[in-house]
């Protein structure tokens, strides 16, 4: 498969400039000013395969979206090089171009021309970005009168009528109100049916694991991490947390027990709606020994993502279960009668060791996710006692 | 090895100048160029009562104004409006097209910053919306010429086309290199109201092109003519040009003297020819600078 995108070996160096002469008269004046440089990228190397999507995340500051920019030939870099095959379409800003005196309409024409679009091609797609951005009666309306959600849903709608084969989005999709966001989710995924290559840059973490395909992750500047998402955006929640480990794994152990896979059970069935507060939890593990192992102990810790503390933990050996000699498969079920802890997203950390050995077998650091979410607020009724007594006045 | 045109390649190097190319690529995002202009012109005009008649209005009351100005002055330059509408509407195209030509490229930082195009189109927008107010106000000229039964000269007026064409290259040339230089140097667009001052008085617009060939005579500094030292103003020529074009008459009846300089048609046709040539030249070099720092607008906004 050929790479839509290539990035070799690229860094970007911007000048800070303290009194920088912004005049002729202060150039004339002064000696000279004095410059500091700043190393916003430095020898970034990726490919972004045909088809592909990958997201790009990292503090900020740490140079997501100036490799973004160099992608799109808006900054030149310093050193290296980008190939970049096929048309693109860049989304640094919803609405590049919008002018407040200027229609709903027009503001479409002009922006879609940004995009690459001409008059003919907007011609044709106008209607569906009218019907998109849900503005069929504002739209002979100056913009200057649209609230800042009209503006984003306008300036959404003509981005991703745009047909590039090559997208980049910068931290456009957190945008609108929810039933717009899954709009927009949705037509990234049919851009990602259709073949097109996308590079998507944002916070959102959950996006990046719910849409990419791969991951980088960028740390001051240069690469910190690479792979699949899922990794990746632990890796990253590891560095919000100031614990960087440059040695990463997001998997480890000997191996001789692998654990083959693990399940979450809700009340109903697995977990992949939000759990209810309070409900059941079960951790099914499966777990398959490749070789004869002496003994197995199988651990859990459950980590909460608001703080990255774990809230739950157990293990096999402690709850006086001794798991002996064997090979094959075994399944292990963790049952967490109700899970009490606040809404929010958590993540499972699984273990396989040895006891008597102290060897580690396997360990995959939070690869599973699970969703709390609150009871809605319609309370049972109860039996409540009420007093009744009547006066005369 | 197969060449492959749809393969964008960045790298350090800012990439060379190759003017049929890059004319190509300007041709491909024409639909920008026009829509800019077009939106200058719907801000410009949309919110106010009279439209587009604003434009209309200025070479108006200069009509108005001036031909009140000549007859209290009991001025002997007969058809003055005339005389000085031919030259002042080629001088408000310049003046127009530098000044906001020059703040082009600042005023849309936000579009620099965020979205990849040919950054030429900025200038190159400014210059289309001056054109347009050119066109609008240049009609009012002719319709009062027609009007006044003053009357078009045939063979005068091919030299519109040659003064036209050497006024807009120039006036591009130098709209690319302001707008770049203003980008590092925000007091370029001050420094540029006092040096459009100055020009605007160097240039016969005002005053009779024969009067200053007349004062500078055959004295001359350091060997060189001061007529022709004063022809060295691209503007002079050029307006010479577009006032021979329209105003056409050299020596009116009844006048002791010439107003426009007489010098023979073939004469002036050739100095616009140079300063044509030169222009295109000037804009090449202005053009190269302008792409070659435009790489770096993004960064330095």
């Amino acid at each position: 498969m050929t790479a839509a995108i290539e990035v070799g070996g690229v860094s970007k160096k911007f000048r800070l400039y303290r009194d920088r002469p912004t005049s002729v008269k202060a150039r004339l004046l002064s000696s000279r000013s004095r410059a500091e440089d700043f190393w916003a990228l430095r020898d970034v190397t990726f490919d972004v395969a045909e088809g592909g999507s990958i997201g790009l995340i990292g503090e900020n500051g740490s140079g997501k979206t100036t490799l973004l920019k160099i992608v799109a030939g808006i900054l030149r870099p310093t050193a290296g090089t980008v190939r970049q095959r096929g048309r693109l379409a860049a989304l640094l800003e919803l609405g590049a171009g919008f002018h407040p005196e200027l229609t709903g309409r027009e503001n479409v024409y002009l922006n879609a021309s940004f995009l690459g679009l001409t008059r003919k091609d907007t011609d044709r797609v106008y209607e569906d970005i009218v019907s998109f951005a849900e503005l069929e009666d504002f739209m002979d309306n100056q913009v200057k009168f649209y609230s800042s959600g009209m503006l984003v849903r306008l300036g959404f709608a003509v981005a991703v009528h745009v047909d590039p084969e090559v997208l980049l989005i910068d931290e456009v999709l957190a945008v609108g109100d929810e039933a717009f966001q899954a709009k927009c989710v949705e037509r990234v995924r049919r851009f990602q049916r259709d073949g097109r290559t996308i590079v998507l840059v944002t916070h959102a973490l959950d996006t990046v694991r719910a849409i990419c395909d791969r991951a980088v992750m960028l740390h001051r500047g240069r690469v910190h991490a690479i792979g699949k998402p899922d990794d990746v955006v632990r890796e990253m929640r590891y560095v919000l947390l100031g614990v960087t480990d440059p040695n990463f794994v997001p998997e480890e152990g000997t191996r001789e027990a692998e654990i083959d896979s693990v399940e979450l059970i809700g009340a109903s069935g697995p977990v992949e709606l939000p759990l209810l507060r309070g409900d059941p939890l079960a951790i099914q593990v499966d777990v398959r020994a490749s070789v004869p192992v002496d003994d197995l102990d199988v651990d859990f810790a459950i980590i909460d993502g608001a703080t990255n503390y774990p809230v739950l933990d157990a293990r096999t050996s402690a709850n006086g279960i001794e798991i002996g000699p064997f090979d094959g498969r075994k399944r292990v079920r963790f049952r967490i009668g109700g899970f009490p802890y606040k809404a929010g997203k958590y993540w499972v950390t699984i273990g396989l060791g040895s006891r008597r050995t102290g060897r580690l077998y396997h360990v995959q650091t939070q690869r599973y996710t699970f969703e709390v979410v609150d009871a809605p607020r319609v309370q049972d009724r109860m039996d409540v006692a009420v007093d009744v007594d009547v006066e005369d006045l | 090895m197969v060449a492959d045109a749809d393969v964008a390649v960045r790298t350090s190097e800012p990439p060379r100048l190759r003017v049929v190319q890059r004319l190509h690529v300007l041709y491909a995002h024409r639909e920008i160029l026009l829509n800019l202009v077009r939106k200058e012109l719907k801000v410009k005009y949309t919110a106010s009562v009279l439209g587009a008649i604003w434009s209309l209005l200025n070479p108006v009351v200069f009509l108005a104004v001036f031909t009140f100005v000549a007859k209290i002055m009991h001025s002997s330059m007969p058809s003055f409006p005339v005389y000085l509408l031919s030259g002042l509407l080629a001088w408000n195209l310049f003046q127009v097209s530098l000044s906001t030509g020059a703040r082009s490229v600042i005023d849309n930082s936000n579009l620099v910053k965020k979205v990849a195009f040919p950054r030429e189109i900025l200038p190159l927008s400014a210059i289309g919306v001056a054109l347009v107010d050119f066109v609008l106000q240049t009609s009012v000229l002719l319709l009062f010429i027609l009007a006044s039964g003053y009357g078009f000269h045939w063979p005068e007026l091919a030299l519109y086309p040659l003064s036209f064409a050497a006024l807009v290259v120039f006036a591009t040339a130098l709209t690319f290199w302001l707008s770049a230089l203003n980008v590092r140097y925000r007091d370029v667009q001050h420094l540029l109201g006092i040096a459009l001052l100055v020009w605007f008085w160097l240039t016969p617009i005002v005053y009779s092109g024969f009067l200053v060939q007349d004062a500078f005579g055959d004295r001359s500094l350091l060997g060189v003519g001061l007529w022709n030292l004063y022809l060295v103003n691209p503007l002079a020529p050029i307006v010479l040009g577009f006032q021979r074009a329209l105003y056409a008459v050299v020596y009116p009846a009844g006048m002791p003297n010439p107003v426009l300089p007489p010098v023979s048609l073939g004469w002036l046709a050739g100095v616009l020819a140079v300063v044509l040539a030169a222009s295109v030249l000037f804009l090449l070099y202005t053009w190269w600078a302008f792409f070659e720092r435009s790489g770096d607008f993004a960064e330095e906004l």
